[in-house]
């Protein structure tokens, strides 16, 4: 098991290498570049701006300086945007808010999420069934940018009981709306999953063998359904863990948060090779680091992985 | 009266056709000790027959009639009725041990759920009683394995399991449904005469489903045919093979390859199993069946005693088969 953690750690390295290459090589094939902005520049200055964060160098220069100063110094570079800001600082100030409100979202929608599946498998084809698949739908086909200003209208401007956006160091009020909006597909499409990988392990010959020991239907349920049933989500919350936690432009936006999220758009906007090349290691590697865990927890429920 | 009774059994599933009709109008008898075998061949309703006993049916089934065991009702219980007698009083074998244990459970967890639940005895004691079983269903170095998941046995090994687990709280009928279909020839052979041994040491009564002929004749004392959801002929194992009195028996029977006889193409049944999805209103076999009549189509024959304890459900007479 050691050594099998050990190696896939090992392996991440060159992907994230190669992460980086790709990465700098698309973001340098993209028209435009940092210092294009409406307000036209002297030539004078762009060439002073080029030279100081080492634009004139050769690309494969510029990747070559990124990853030594990564290696030797964790050091993601400066912001080519803001003048006084490093990507260190960025992502110092920003993955903590999107961290706290998709940690959140995350448990929120997992928890709902499951027992919704849940619920709708043992009750299948019946109103229950209906019921949750019908609010799962919805929730599924709710984009964020349509939840989350309804959800202001109705909390902020109508009832006045949550503050319309702010982050305020992540006090609960502030943290409402935006774990919500972020949980709401998430929660639908979880149910969904659960529920048909539960009715599929309901419908085996296994659990058919458990009803024969005329075990209650709870037993059954708990013992023997469960674990096999939540297996196909655990492989899909990895990747969802990592993609909650980094954060939703929408959220950002609409909430006023300051999270990475809004951060990485802004980058990409902006042409600030350094953000946007920091932001998308920082989801490679989470990426990377949450499916080994999904894999290493996948040894501890299914008795025929063994690493 | 008898240990269990069934009496005009009949099992239904709605499906988006239509309904089918998988048993229509079974009825027997068995007592304590005895053993019975249900042969038929595939799709003849004979495990829907061992579900519908059990309460197993899937969610699309319906069950009508009755299954008195020891007076009480079976058929359509509710969990609290059924599930104390589960196990305990009846149990299962089922056709697939691959599939029917729980791959994500050791085996001795599995095991002994049935004791702590019905028993309420504690998990050691229970843990002793599954090495205990595993030793009579004959599992080498039991004590070494009972802590292993089902993945880590052979095919044979994991079926012996499903008849440790069977027997674990001494079942007054154990029901086997195929136990020796996903399994190869000489591990049938092994499963078999475990059975055989077994049942007589518990002495309980036994339903031994299965489609072969000769898995029957080694284990029953009694033998009902089923064809189309209809039983065609009941009779003790030495009669119906020396004499059998239906047209469809004598078909299988006949269907029996033969080591003595070489070089001959193997026999069949002309024709193939009726669509149950359109039961046929008459005797199932009737578009087989070379002695059938306008009256076969008709209606089909009541099961009638013909010798003791042997009975048949045709329209032909025995001499007229002759």
């Amino acid at each position: 098991m050691f050594s099998y953690i050990a190696r896939r750690l090992l392996v991440a390295i060159p992907t994230l290498l190669i992460l980086i290459v790709l990465s700098a090589v698309l973001m340098h094939a993209a028209p435009g570049g940092p210092f294009n902005s409406e307000r036209k520049l002297s030539p004078e200055v762009i060439a002073n701006l080029t030279a100081k964060y080492g634009l004139d160098q050769p690309l494969w220069y510029q990747i070559w300086a990124y990853i030594r100063d990564l290696v030797l110094h964790f050091d993601f570079g400066p912001s080519f945007k803001y003048k006084d800001r490093t990507v260190n600082d960025i992502i110092a100030q920003g993955f903590p808010v999107t961290l706290k409100y998709g940690f959140w979202s995350f448990i929120i929608a997992t928890v709902l999420g499951i027992v919704a599946g849940v619920v709708a498998a043992i009750n299948h084809n019946k109103a229950t069934d209906y019921l949750v698949l019908t609010i799962a739908i919805v929730g599924a086909v709710l984009p964020g940018y349509v939840l989350a200003p309804i959800m202001v209208l109705f909390f902020t401007l109508y009832l006045g009981w949550l503050p319309g956006g702010g982050w305020e160091d992540g006090e609960w009020r502030y943290l409402v709306m935006p774990v919500l909006a972020l949980a709401t597909g998430y929660i639908a499409s979880i149910a969904r999953l659960m529920r048909s990988s539960m009715l599929e392990t309901l419908n085996s010959n296994f659990v058919r063998t458990a009803r024969a020991k005329g075990l209650p239907e709870w037993k059954v349920i708990t013992g023997h359904v469960m674990k096999p049933a939540l297996l196909p989500i655990l492989s899909y919350l990895g990747p969802v863990f990592v993609g909650m936690v980094t954060g939703s432009v929408v959220i950002d936006m609409y909430f006023s948060t300051g999270g990475i999220g809004k951060s990485f758009v802004d980058s990409a906007l902006n042409r600030d090779y350094s953000v946007m090349l920091g932001i998308t290691l920082l989801v490679g590697a989470l990426t990377i680091l949450f499916n080994l865990i999904v894999d290493v927890l996948y040894a501890f429920i299914d008795p025929k992985i063994r690493y | 009266m008898a240990m269990l009774e069934v009496r005009n059994l009949g099992v239904t599933f709605a499906t988006n056709d239509g309904t089918v009709t998988a048993v229509n109008g079974v009825n027997f008898a068995l007592e304590r000790g005895e053993t019975l075998g249900i042969v038929g061949e595939s799709g003849s309703g004979k495990s829907q027959l061992s579900f519908a006993i059990m309460g197993l049916l899937a969610a699309n089934g319906t069950a009508t009639g009755s299954v008195l065991f020891d007076g009480q009702e079976l058929l359509n219980a509710p969990p609290k009725v059924i599930n104390p007698l589960r196990a305990v009083k009846i149990a299962m074998v089922f056709q697939d041990p691959m599939t029917s244990l729980n791959p994500y459970m050791r085996v001795c967890d599995q095991m002994a759920e049935v004791l702590i639940h019905h028993k309420g005895m504690s998990k050691a004691h229970a843990m002793a009683e599954c090495v205990r079983m595993l030793d009579a269903v004959k599992i080498p170095d039991a004590k070494g394995r009972f802590r292993l998941y089902p993945h880590e046995f052979s095919g044979g090994m994991r079926q012996r399991v499903m008849i440790a687990m069977a027997l674990m709280c001494g079942p007054d009928l154990l029901i086997a449904d195929e136990p020796t279909t996903a399994l190869d020839v000489t591990v049938q052979a092994q499963i078999m005469s475990l059975l055989n041994a077994l049942q007589k040491d518990f002495g309980m009564a036994t339903i031994l489903i299965t489609h072969d002929l000769g898995v029957i004749a080694g284990f029953c004392r009694d033998v009902i045919v089923l064809y189309g959801g209809r039983i065609m002929e009941k009779a003790p194992v030495e009669p119906l093979f020396a004499s059998p009195a239906h047209p469809y028996t004598r078909g299988l029977i006949s269907a029996i390859p033969r080591v003595d006889t070489h070089g001959e193409t193997l026999v069949t049944i002309p024709g193939t199993p009726p669509n149950m999805l359109r039961a046929p209103k008459g005797c199932p076999f009737a578009p087989r069946c070379a002695h059938a009549g306008d009256d076969c189509a008709d209606s089909p024959a009541p099961l009638t005693q013909f010798a003791p304890g042997r009975l048949r459900a045709c329209h032909r007479s025995l001499e007229e088969l002759a």
